[in-house]
């Protein structure tokens, strides 16, 4: 697991900043007031930056060296050219906002949420962060732009209002070839003039993951603690449908999940043909799902006759589905094709049993959580073909990979 | 485990960390009410009902179950509760969303409707070197060429085509044997894809083919132009050519190898083929698949003979009856199913398309099953001597002498005219199985359609009486045997899943 956040050892009466990561000079260039300069084992650098970083157990530095020396911990020396970060001298906290080189950058955007999941990975919190846009409105103009796709997750972002918009506006200005793919429950979107407005800023590559975990409004409203919120989300798809907004569905497999899987695929299939991606995923074990261990867990060992039965319902319509969140070795061999390598790079692992496995290259691996519960059908797989053929498949692509 | 196991022991609800509000608070309380949505039943056997909603859904039920629901007694909640509630044939207290994806289920099961005609066919010429008993079309012999369109002609159908607001135009040339008049052909397709330079549309050309003409030169001309062929098999050689006979008896033997060299040319999927069900076939379901797979296709489209032309004039449609042709259907439906069971992907493709209907959200194209039926707003004939029609169908009677269906003539009437005229108005009004009598009770009513000109040529009476209609029998009987495969053969059920 890769670290985001660390406290540094100094704090100053300074007020916070967004800066990018320099690691090499630029002659013909001035260092702009947004970039610090990370030194690492040099004590030489370049004169200015608006801050130098340090490693705080290679290079000692006095406490008069200067108000713009920050020392960072070992964890943190990852950090590379082209990163940015965030310091709030007065705390000494240090935000890893966005990695250069990483797939997977997210903005977190606020971590209020207006739904309350029983499997919620990151449980809502009340407090005004506001601040987390403004941070992000200093960050977007820094990234490079190159990146190929960007999250935006919360909490709720539709809760912010105009600042969400403001977000993607700027997303679409500064980085005009990046992905876009924010999640969202969706039940704002039930206000259409929200649609109109999301639709109007034109980003040329946005796609919204909004949860559906039940065909009964019943069943999802209780995973989401929120009576009427079915009826909210699937209006809000309808209306992003409408003005042609691309919308991924995203579905969690757990105990209150699974048992309506099959029912789940075909009210998709049925309702719902529009969306470009339906995401079949596996949990997470963070947040509420601690909480709620017993009563969601179930080992996906025990749930791969329905999953088949799903997804050859989703392929059947010609449907567009990936698996996320589950290891090959527990995976019906029929349902390779569609698993995915789905695990954000900072919180994917493997374990001791993967070192052996023919697959691992293939297989998404695990969350840093799954520590907590993890399936009892885990092995090093010797051939691509022990895991058990549940289904006949009709994907030919399928029986093309069986034939090898 | 097995999956009774696993139900098992998930059916208890999960128990949370009490900061949550449990399952029970969210559903609808026992004892109140629920609206019935709009639905339609019918018997699927002595046992069930199957239920169909406004959107096509279906779901199967014991009669006596299907009656606790219509009279409101369901238990709330029950497993049968939710999954019809799920489905959109119930409504109750706690989400009414059902009805606004109700209301756009059913627009887009209608959504071909705002196309408008799409389908063009030109009958370039009625004669025909073949001498098949039960041609439908009333074929001319080959040196009669009075019954070949004239270019005139043809132009003004081109105009007439361009008329239809449709993106997708599809031309297809029919006879006779069209190949006899080949450079009409050229010259329409060339004419037609110089009018879509400024008209835009989405062009397909088919020539409905016996193959027995074919040159290199229509080839090429095929290839360059991207023309589809489609053409008739009806079986292994012997069937095939006391079926179709001409002189030399060689009508399969030209086929096949025009088969071969379409696909050599043209690529492997540029053809497709046709059969008509004798009562010669009658006995040979298997071996007539078996020729197809043979004849390296994927698909076949079981069809019985129509009741119009030669077909009727010699006899050959009286030679069996509908129930003969359902149970030459249903065998070689299972022997299908079969061969893909042990692996060689092929489909029916009249069942697929009654699966399309049943099993997605998404509108089918075919003309005849439709309401309103797809006479002149879906396809239209134009005949060779300029008369315009409604359906291929409605030229086949006018050519036994009875013009009940024609629209009008290229050179005398205009688009308005024809697509406004009392007969074609009628007709479909007459065509809308949601208030025609016994359609409008049925339960396969949202898979099905209604070809007034069947019922016309058969009964004399555009609606017709259903209960001895060959038409309702084919169709009600080839979708109960659909529905009950999908409800009691899961293998079958994974065949018929996959060719949607």
């Amino acid at each position: 697991m890769i670290k985001l956040h660390a406290r540094l050892k100094t704090t100053r009466d300074a007020e916070p900043f967004v800066a990018r990561i320099v690691t090499a000079a630029d002659a013909s260039k001035d260092p702009a007031d947004n970039e610090v300069f990370y030194v690492g084992q040099s004590v030489h650098a370049p004169e200015g930056f608006h801050g130098y970083l340090v490693n705080e157990d290679k290079v000692s530095v006095s406490d008069n060296a200067g108000s713009n020396i920050w020392q960072i911990p070992a964890e943190l020396e990852y950090l590379t050219d082209g990163d940015i970060i965030r310091i709030s001298p007065r705390t000494g906290e240090l935000w890893v906002m966005y990695r250069r080189n990483s797939p997977s950058n997210s903005l977190l955007l606020t971590e209020q949420c207006n739904s309350n999941c029983i499997m919620c990975s990151q449980p809502p919190k009340s407090a005004n962060d506001s601040h987390l846009v403004q941070a992000y409105l200093k960050a977007i103009p820094l990234m490079s732009l190159e990146t190929k796709e960007l999250g935006i997750t919360g909490g709720e972002p539709t809760l912010l209002g105009e600042s969400l918009f403001t977000i993607i506006q700027a997303c679409k200005d500064y980085l005009p070839n990046t992905s876009l793919h924010m999640l969202t429950n969706g039940r704002m979107f039930n206000y259409v003039s929200l649609c109109r407005r999301i639709a109007e800023i034109e980003h040329p590559d946005l796609m919204l993951g909004i949860p559906i975990y039940a065909d009964l409004a019943h069943v999802h409203d209780f995973v989401v603690q929120a009576p009427g919120a079915f009826d909210q989300t699937i209006r809000g798809l309808m209306n992003l449908a409408r003005f042609g907004v691309r919308i991924e569905v995203r579905m969690v497999l757990h105990g209150a999940t699974i048992i309506r899987l099959p029912q789940f695929a075909t009210f998709v299939a049925r309702n719902l043909p529009f969306v470009d991606h339906l995401a079949l995923m596996g949990l997470e074990m963070m947040g509420y799902v601690r909480m709620n261990l017993e009563a969601l867990w179930v080992d996906p060992a025990d749930y791969q006759h329905v999953l088949c039965e799903a997804v050859e319902t989703l392929l059947d319509c010609r449907m567009n589905v990936s698996i996320y969140n589950h290891q090959l070795c527990v995976l019906d061999r029929s349902l390779w094709p569609v698993a995915r390598k789905s695990i954000s790079d900072w919180k994917n692992e493997y374990v001791d049993e993967c070192r052996n496995c023919l697959v691992r290259d293939e297989c998404g691996g695990f969350f840093s959580s799954s520590g907590l519960r993890r399936s009892r059908q885990i092995k090093p797989l010797e051939h691509r073909d022990e895991t058990p053929w549940l289904c006949i498949q009709s994907d030919p692509m399928i029986h093309v990979e069986r034939a090898n | 485990m097995t999956r009774c196991d696993w139900c098992r022991m998930l059916k208890s609800l999960p128990v949370l960390n009490d900061r949550f509000v449990a399952q029970e608070s969210f559903q609808a309380r026992t004892g109140s009410r629920y609206s019935l949505l709009p639905l339609r039943f019918i018997s699927l056997d002595s046992d069930r009902y199957v239920l169909t909603n406004l959107a096509g859904e279906y779901f199967v039920v014991p009669k006596e179950v299907g009656r606790r629901f219509f009279r409101h007694e369901l238990e709330i909640n029950s497993p049968t509760y939710n999954e019809l509630k799920a489905r959109h044939f119930l409504i109750d207290g706690d989400s009414n969303v059902a009805l606004d994806l109700l209301a756009v289920k059913y627009r887009t099961k209608q959504s071909l409707l705002a196309n408008f005609t799409s389908l063009f066919m030109f009958v370039v010429t009625l004669r025909c070197e073949h001498s098949c008993p039960y041609c439908q079309v009333s074929r001319q012999s080959v040196d009669r060429h009075t019954y070949d369109m004239k270019w005139s002609d043809a132009e003004r159908a081109i105009d007439f085509m361009f008329r239809s607001p449709s993106p997708a135009i599809k031309v297809e040339f029919q006879g006779g044997e069209p190949l006899l008049n080949f450079p009409l052909i050229q010259e329409i397709v060339r004419y037609v894809e110089s009018r879509n330079e400024i008209e835009n549309r989405e062009l397909q050309f088919v020539i409905a083919t016996n193959l027995a003409l074919l040159t290199d030169e229509i080839l090429a001309f095929c290839r360059e132009h991207g023309v589809l062929i489609s053409t008739s098999l009806d079986g292994p050689r012997e069937l095939h050519n006391y079926n179709r006979p001409r002189a030399g008896d060689d009508s399969h033997e030209l086929a096949t190898a025009g088969i071969r060299r379409v696909r050599e040319a043209l690529g492997p999927t540029q053809i497709a083929a046709l059969m008509t069900t004798t009562e010669s076939s009658l006995s040979q379901p298997q071996e007539i698949v078996d020729e197809y797979v043979r004849q390296g296709f994927s698909c076949i489209f079981l069809r019985p003979l129509s009741p119009y032309g030669f077909a009727v004039k010699t006899g050959q449609v009286l030679k069996y009856s509908m129930e003969q042709w359902l149970e030459f259907y249903r065998i070689a439906l299972e022997h299908i199913i079969d061969l893909n069971l042990k692996g060689v992907p092929f489909r029916e493709e009249y069942s697929s398309l009654i699966l399309r209907k049943i099993l997605t959200p998404f509108p089918t194209a075919y003309v005849d099953l439709q309401s309103p039926a797809g006479i002149g707003i879906a396809g239209i004939v134009f005949n060779y001597n300029a008369d315009i029609y409604a359906s291929d169908e409605a030229r086949m009677l006018a050519e036994t002498g009875d013009t009940r269906f024609r629209l009008g003539n290229l050179r005398a009437d205009s688009f308005e005219s024809v697509m406004s005229s009392d007969v074609l108005i009628g007709a479909l009004s007459d065509s809308l199985t949601e208030c025609v009598p016994m359609c409008a009770d049925c339960g396969f009513q949202p898979y099905c359609g209604s070809d007034p000109v069947f019922h016309y040529a058969t009964q004399g009476d555009v609606v017709g009486f259903k209960p001895e209609s060959d038409f309702c029998r084919k169709n009600m009987e080839v979708m109960r045997h659909l529905i009950q495969l999908l409800e009691d053969d899961p293998r079958a059920a994974r065949v018929l899943r996959s060719w949607v």
